[in-house]
């Protein structure tokens, strides 16, 4: 089989066909499926920033939930204090995370496997927590966001999960697009470069530090765009959307997508959603015990990991490349 | 100064049940690089096997050696048939240390599935085997009971005899040399593969007594969504990074120095800063010393 | 005897021993000389059960080595020490020699032979608490021979004992390693880019080229084959 190459524009005709599948989708399905919908939109990007920072930079983060947060929270009190249009709650959520990333980013370039992982397990753990400390945050209960009703001009029959599935969606599309230029340009190049070989890298020129820095607050970035939209879809930001299960949830993603490569990223997101979904149909039939529904979720997304973990560790699409491409 | 005296006994308790987390995490890490999320769910599995012994016994002295063996089969069952096919297939560099990570995940995923199941609602019960009323001085009753002074004599004694095991015994020395030099182990005669398998086998056992004593020392009872071990497996894990991931004695300094300032936040400033501060506490001490408290940059210690 | 027959191994892609066969007798010093690249490293990781063979048969004693765990090879005798001063840096000079005889389990028979190695090695007396990587170059190349011996060989597979040593060093390791074949009939395979003083001390010699072997005979002889010395032993 001849190589085929994959042009850019090839690439943006997908974009648009994944754009309109997602139009012709919330068209047809329920407000429940629209708002699941919403919710793969929302992990792609989440999933999409720890794919670039492990899959390409080799950095590890256990504790992506808490960039989330702090995406959320930065949306939330944008809109409560400043009161400011959404779209701009949007992007200051992506530059303070980013902020605070490249502070993290400082301390995790000299950082390595276990004491990064550590880290920002610990960050996943600690940070959510402050909210119960200080009164503006909203202790437990939280702080809304409101990302809107849709225009008048959409008609009655226009849902407001339908609005937020659309939100999401097309903000996740744009995200997608500008993320896979990003790993494809000399940025991308470089943090490779540097996750295969840190020595050769080094000998060649590039600046290790810098290199894992940037991706760092790269990823943050994304992941407090994650955060605002997910603060979307829910209408609230509280320490309880983002338990460590959130971040432990996204690694899980990440390497159901296949973390090395961003393009399986849709399969990570839409598992993470579709799982619990086909364990309760599952446990539904499973007449008896009552507490199978509930644990069916969990016990199967942990036996797919160690499923995919020992069957593709390179992810679903590396391994059905390999096989067909010989 | 009665209270900071409390608290710091209160600190120290709770952090010498972390250094024995640390440990466990330590001892698996020397052993196969592998960071061990799996050991929070063990630790929890065998304190269940300990609250079931403990009922039909009636001895927390049988209880907890047999919960330790619990652990240690446990833990020994985990590396022989997950962990070790999964290393003996040695991936792609980036996944390196993910992949064991996200594998631990997955097994810690399903042990809590797998009690969950069992015991759905239903707690397992390890009250305090002795009195957990403070001692009293002058009137007034201080933070240490004869149960604390036993958890703090369980955890000096468990160190010991792992320094001993070590240092002094052939066992020990294989399985030092095993962690640091595997293949010249293999080629002095070593059977790294099964000291591995030791390694999380004793690593299993040191976990279980965290389990029974973080209980006992808590709520006295232990269920699978306990927020107990959540602080077990979190502390634990950070104060071995904290402590250099790769030494016992690391991993000691670094749950007492967690127990301590966490038990004075908690006292002075406020209980929602206590993961927080956790964080903060480990990025400072990395910061400083990228490798932990007890470095192991070029001089590694076996 | 060690019976090497068509002996091939792969890294990957990569061929580094293309049919190698050979033999040494019982009590022999063997010296295996060649370029970097040769294979040399290769062919003693494979007799000591680290690397796989892709093809071919090895027999020491009569027993096949290959697809066997170097902890097992140990207890057949064979003893590898590896490319660069094999010690546990970590460990003490005494926790060194003594893991070679961990697996005999036999404390009385360790100590003599932990006092052997020391009457071979002074040096290594006077350091026995000290970490191993406080020792010299040389030192270490004493105590990663020590803890071979310690396993109680029969055959010793060595890599390159003489790398980055100062040559009055070289001297007294090579003297040891002979010293060691002649009074304990050891069988020895000495693998060296020192191709010179190998020979000096070896019975036969082996040529390694690109992974395969290029001549073979007598020390004495390949020392003085004018062909020998232009090609690889550059004078
Ligand atoms: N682990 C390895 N992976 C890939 N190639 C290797 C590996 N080890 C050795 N080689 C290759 O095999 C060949 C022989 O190497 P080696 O046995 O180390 O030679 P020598 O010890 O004679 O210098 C060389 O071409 C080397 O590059
Ligand atoms: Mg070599």
């Amino acid at each position: 089989m001849h190589k085929r190459h994959v042009t850019n524009k090839h690439r943006f005709i997908g974009f648009v066909l994944i754009g309109l599948l997602v139009y012709i989708l919330s068209n047809t399905v329920d407000e429940w499926k629209s708002f699941q919908g919403a919710t793969i939109a929302v992990y792609v990007v989440a999933i999409a920033s720890i794919i670039l920072l492990t899959g390409y930079s080799g950095q590890i983060s256990l504790g992506h939930g808490a960039l989330l947060a702090i995406g959320a929270y930065t949306a939330a009190l944008t809109q409560i204090y400043l009161h400011l249009p959404v779209w701009i709650c949007f992007v200051a959520a992506v530059l303070i995370t980013s902020l605070f990333g490249a502070i993290l980013g400082l301390a995790a370039a000299r950082l390595t496997g276990p004491y990064l992982a550590g880290t920002t397990l610990a960050l996943a753990v600690g940070l959510p927590s402050i909210a119960n400390q200080f009164s503006f945050l909203g202790g437990e209960q939280g702080i809304s966001f409101d990302a809107g009703w849709p225009p008048l001009s959409f008609g009655e029959a226009f849902t407001q999960y339908k609005w937020f599935f659309w939100i999401t969606s097309l903000t996740a599309l744009i995200m997608m697009w500008w993320i896979q230029n990003l790993l494809r340009s000399r940025y991308g190049r470089t943090w490779r470069a540097v996750k295969t070989n840190e020595v050769a890298a080094e000998l060649s020129g590039i600046r290790l530090a810098r290199s894992k820095v940037l991706a760092f607050t790269v990823s943050a970035g994304i992941a407090g765009m994650a955060g605002a939209l997910l603060a979307t879809t829910i209408n609230n930001v509280s320490p309880s959307a983002f338990p460590l299960a959130l971040s432990f949830s996204l690694a899980t993603g990440a390497i159901l997508s296949g973390v090395n490569t961003l393009g399986g990223v849709m399969i990570g997101a839409v598992a993470l959603v579709a799982i619990p979904e086909i364990a309760s149909l599952v446990a539904d039939r499973w007449s008896g015990s009552e507490s199978v529904p509930s644990l069916l979720p969990d016990f199967i997304v942990s036996v797919l990991l160690i499923l995919t973990v020992f069957l593709a560790p390179k992810g679903p699409i590396e391994k059905f490349r390999s096989r067909h491409v010989k | 100064m009665f209270e900071l005296i409390n608290t710091l006994l209160i600190g120290i308790t709770a952090g010498s049940i972390y250094s024995l987390m640390a440990i466990s995490v330590v001892l698996v890490w020397r052993s196969t690089r592998v960071v061990n999320f799996a050991a929070g769910g063990l630790a929890l599995a065998s304190s269940f096997v300990g609250a079931a012994i403990l009922e039909k016994t009636g001895s927390f002295w049988i209880a907890l050696p047999i919960a330790m063996v619990a652990g240690a089969v446990f833990s020994a069952f985990i590396e022989y048939f997950f962990l070790r096919p999964l290393l003996k297939r040695s991936g792609d560099k980036g996944a390196e240390i993910f992949l064991p990570i996200i594998a631990t995940l997955g097994l810690l995923g399903i042990i809590k599935t797998i009690l969950n199941y069992i015991y759905g609602d239903r707690v397992g019960s390890l009250p305090p085997p002795m009195s957990d009323k403070g001692f009293v001085f002058s009137g007034e009753s201080i933070a240490l009971s004869p149960m604390r002074l036993l958890i703090l004599g369980i955890v000096l004694l468990l160190m010991i005899s792992l320094t001993l095991v070590f240092q002094r015994t052939n066992l020990g020395l294989s399985l030092r040399a095993a962690s640091f030099a595997p293949e010249i182990s293999r080629l002095a005669g070593i059977r790294v593969d099964f000291i591995r398998t030791v390694g999380w086998a004793i690593s299993g056992g040191v976990g279980a007594t965290a389990g029974i004593l973080q209980t006992t020392n808590g709520s006295g009872s232990v269920s699978p969504e306990s927020f107990e071990f959540s602080l077990l497996l979190v502390f634990g894990f950070v104060a071995a990074v904290i402590g250099g991931i790769e030494s016992l004695i690391g991993a000691v300094l670094g749950g007492l120095t967690l127990g301590i300032i966490l038990a004075i936040i908690l006292m002075y400033v406020g209980g929602s800063l206590v993961f927080i501060a956790a964080f903060l506490i480990l990025i400072l001490v990395l910061l400083l010393r990228p490798h932990g408290i007890i470095g192991a940059k070029g001089g590694r210690r076996a | 005897m060690l019976r090497i027959e068509n002996l091939t191994v792969d890294h990957g892609a990569i061929r580094a021993l293309r049919g190698v066969s050979f033999n040494v007798e019982k009590g022999q010093l063997a010296a295996i000389i060649g370029a970097n690249g040769a294979g040399k490293t290769t062919l003693l990781r494979t007799l000591s059960g680290l690397n796989k063979a892709s093809e071919g048969q090895a027999h020491w004693n009569d027993h096949n080595i290959l697809h066997s765990k170097p902890e097992k090879l140990v207890r057949h005798g064979i003893s590898h020490v590896s490319e660069g001063k094999s010690v546990i840096p970590g460990l003490t000079v005494s926790e060194n020699l003594e893991l070679g005889s961990l697996w005999r389990r036999n404390r009385s028979e360790s100590a003599k032979s932990k006092k052997e190695v020391l009457e071979l090695f002074p040096r290594l007396g006077e350091r026995l608490s000290q970490r191993a990587d406080s020792l010299s170059g040389g030192e270490r190349q004493m105590l990663a021979l020590g803890r071979s011996i310690m396993s109680k060989p029969e055959l010793l597979l060595l890599d390159e004992p003489s790398l980055g040593l100062a040559p009055l060093v070289i001297e007294q390791i090579f003297q040891a390693i002979r010293d060691l074949t002649t009074t304990k009939g050891l069988t020895v395979i000495l693998v060296e880019q020192n191709a010179m003083g190998a020979l000096k001390i070896a019975d036969v010699g082996i040529v390694l080229n690109l992974g395969s072997i290029a001549a073979t005979g007598s020390a004495a002889a390949l020392k003085d084959d004018p062909a020998v010395r232009a090609a690889y032993l550059g004078f």
